[in-house]
């Protein structure tokens, strides 16, 4: 592959994932206005448009057209600085996931993923640490949060930012060792690679990490996610009762929405790194009675239905429980899943060593 | 191209680190100091030692640095650092800044001049082929010694840290 026909490729290839990305991101603000309105008994958006499908498209067009207030006293650069950064660590690292096998349009074969390319012998490959690009990416978005909440100059954005960096930094931990039990038994950082380990089915169980005794560090990755996400039951930097908004109380119009799109994408990147890693990704039980125009996409059907499945779960979680309370919340990540991941590392290490 | 990259994440690095210094606020040099701890980063990536690169991210940058705004935040540290600046720290800025840079590009000219170009000893920018698989192999071979000694140093850093906590809690 000439250099041209990378970048015409790679730009391509950007830019369907970034719109599809970004479509996913309102529909879900969409389905959890819907499903959550269904769960307490009542319709949810159902005005604009069919189902209020269009929804989105108005809240798109209300956050453009509405006053950007920039409040006195606040620290102007880091202010304006912050909803950028978090908006692209959020987008950034949809770079690294491996969305679909290799495909073949216009005589030209390239792996569905930003970064994935098809090597000498062939096959799918993408960067030798992927996953932990990905863990990286998603320390730095702690940023754009901690910094909007300082730079605002009001209490309620401190406090709220405050309790969000330490809450990321806390169960970063438990996140980073839940994911490690799966990288030692597919002994690669590659999150092509880890999809190609988890190929292929056993008595008509697929090969997944979650059926092969990882299931323990599914659930601490779950945890985990739900908690850096910011997302309830461990919502606290954004607890609307004591603290107005957390740290985007100060941030109004487009500012406001970057930081809200910037939380959906997050969403839509645990739910992929989970799918990845855990539900082997793209993989999934052939169906050969489906023709073959539909074979041909069935590894995206299984894919996006993996990550309608994590959205749904985050949305029925949303509907079902309480928030935490702080204390609480530090203590079920330090006392209870940092020793629970530690402990499926040791199990883990311990079985793979006695396959090996 | 390597080169060309080389020397924009070198001046981001350089320009980074001189502006932790010049700041006077110290939220902005603490972002300055991400800044220099992601050019190094990529810096790394050039070499080809893509483990090493990524690591400094997530520890340098991710959690270090987290915590380093986390303190500034929590204490609103800089806002007593605004006084005028002495007459003689005036005086050192006209002359030493310039007198610095003069300095450090003779200091490199005449170490370029002199150091001795084809050894072979160092490696080529994107040569270095660091995978986590050998980083690891060399940890528990080579360097198993100075690694497990760094532990217990981190350890015993861990440990005064909470007697010092402790400490001041009685008081």
């Amino acid at each position: 592959m000439s250099a041209l026909t990378f970048l015409i490729v790679a730009v391509i290839k950007i830019a369907v994932t970034l719109g599809v990305l970004l479509t996913v991101v309102a529909y879900t603000v969409w389905l959890e206005r819907k499903v959550v309105g269904r769960m307490q008994n009542r319709w949810g958006p159902s005005r604009v448009g069919p189902f209020g499908l269009l929804q989105p498209l108005a809240d798109g067009i209300k956050f453009l057209l509405k006053e950007d207030l920039t409040p006195p006293y606040v620290e102007k650069n880091i202010y304006l600085l912050a909803p950028g950064l978090a908006l692209i660590m959020a987008l950034t690292s949809i770079a690294m996931v491996p969305i679909g096998p290799i495909i073949h349009l216009f005589g030209i074969s390239t792996p569905v993923q930003i970064t994935g390319v098809v090597d000498a012998s062939g096959q799918a490959s993408d960067i030798n640490v992927g996953i932990l690009i990905v863990l990286g990416i998603t320390s730095l978005g702690v940023y754009g949060i901690a910094l909007a909440g300082w730079s605002s100059n009001s209490k309620y954005s401190l406090l709220g930012s405050l309790r969000a960096s330490a809450q990321m930094v806390s169960y970063e931990v438990s996140l980073g060792l839940s994911l490690v039990g799966v990288l030692l038994m597919s002994s690669t950082l590659s999150l092509s690679g880890i999809v190609h380990a988890q190929l292929g089915h056993w008595h008509g169980i697929p090969q997944w990490f979650l059926f092969r005794g990882q299931f323990v560090a599914f659930f601490i990755y779950m945890m985990a996610a739900f908690a850096e996400t910011n997302r309830i039951p461990f919502d606290l930097p954004e607890a609307e009762t004591e603290l107005v908004a957390g740290y985007h109380t100060e941030y109004s119009a487009m500012k406001f929405a970057m930081f809200f799109m910037a939380e959906y994408a997050n969403m839509v990147t645990v739910a992929c790194i989970a799918s990845v890693m855990f539900l082997g990704g793209w993989s999934g039980p052939s169906l050969p009675f489906l023709p073959a125009a539909v074979q041909a996409f069935l590894p995206l059907i299984w894919f996006s239905s993996k990550i309608f499945f994590f959205l749904f779960l985050y949305i029925w979680i949303r509907g079902t429980l309480p928030r935490f309370r702080y204390d609480q919340l530090m203590a079920f990540g330090w006392k209870f899943l940092f020793p629970l991941a530690l402990a499926n590392v040791v199990v883990t290490a311990f079985f793979v060593a006695i396959r090996a | 191209m390597h080169q060309f990259l080389f020397l924009l994440f070198g001046a981001f690095c350089v320009g980074g680190a001189l502006n932790l210094l010049i700041q006077k606020k110290t939220i902005n040099s603490a972002l300055s100091l991400i800044v220099v701890m992601g050019s190094l980063a990529l810096l790394y990536l050039l070499l080809g030692a893509e483990f090493v690169a990524v690591v400094q991210v997530i520890i340098y940058a991710g959690a270090i640095m987290v915590l380093y705004i986390f303190v500034i935040m929590l204490l609103n540290a800089g806002q007593e650092e605004q006084e005028e600046a002495a007459k003689g720290s005036n005086v050192a800025k006209i002359f030493g800044i310039p007198g610095l840079f003069a300095g450090g590009f003779i200091g490199i000219w005449v170490l370029l001049k002199h150091s001795p170009a084809d050894k072979g000893t160092g490696f080529r920018i994107g040569e270095l082929y660091g995978p986590a698989s050998d980083v690891g192999m060399m940890l528990f071979t080579k360097y198993l010694l100075a690694f497990e000694v760094t532990s217990i140093l981190v350890l015993i850093a861990i440990m005064g840290a909470v007697v010092l906590a402790r400490r001041s809690q009685n008081l």
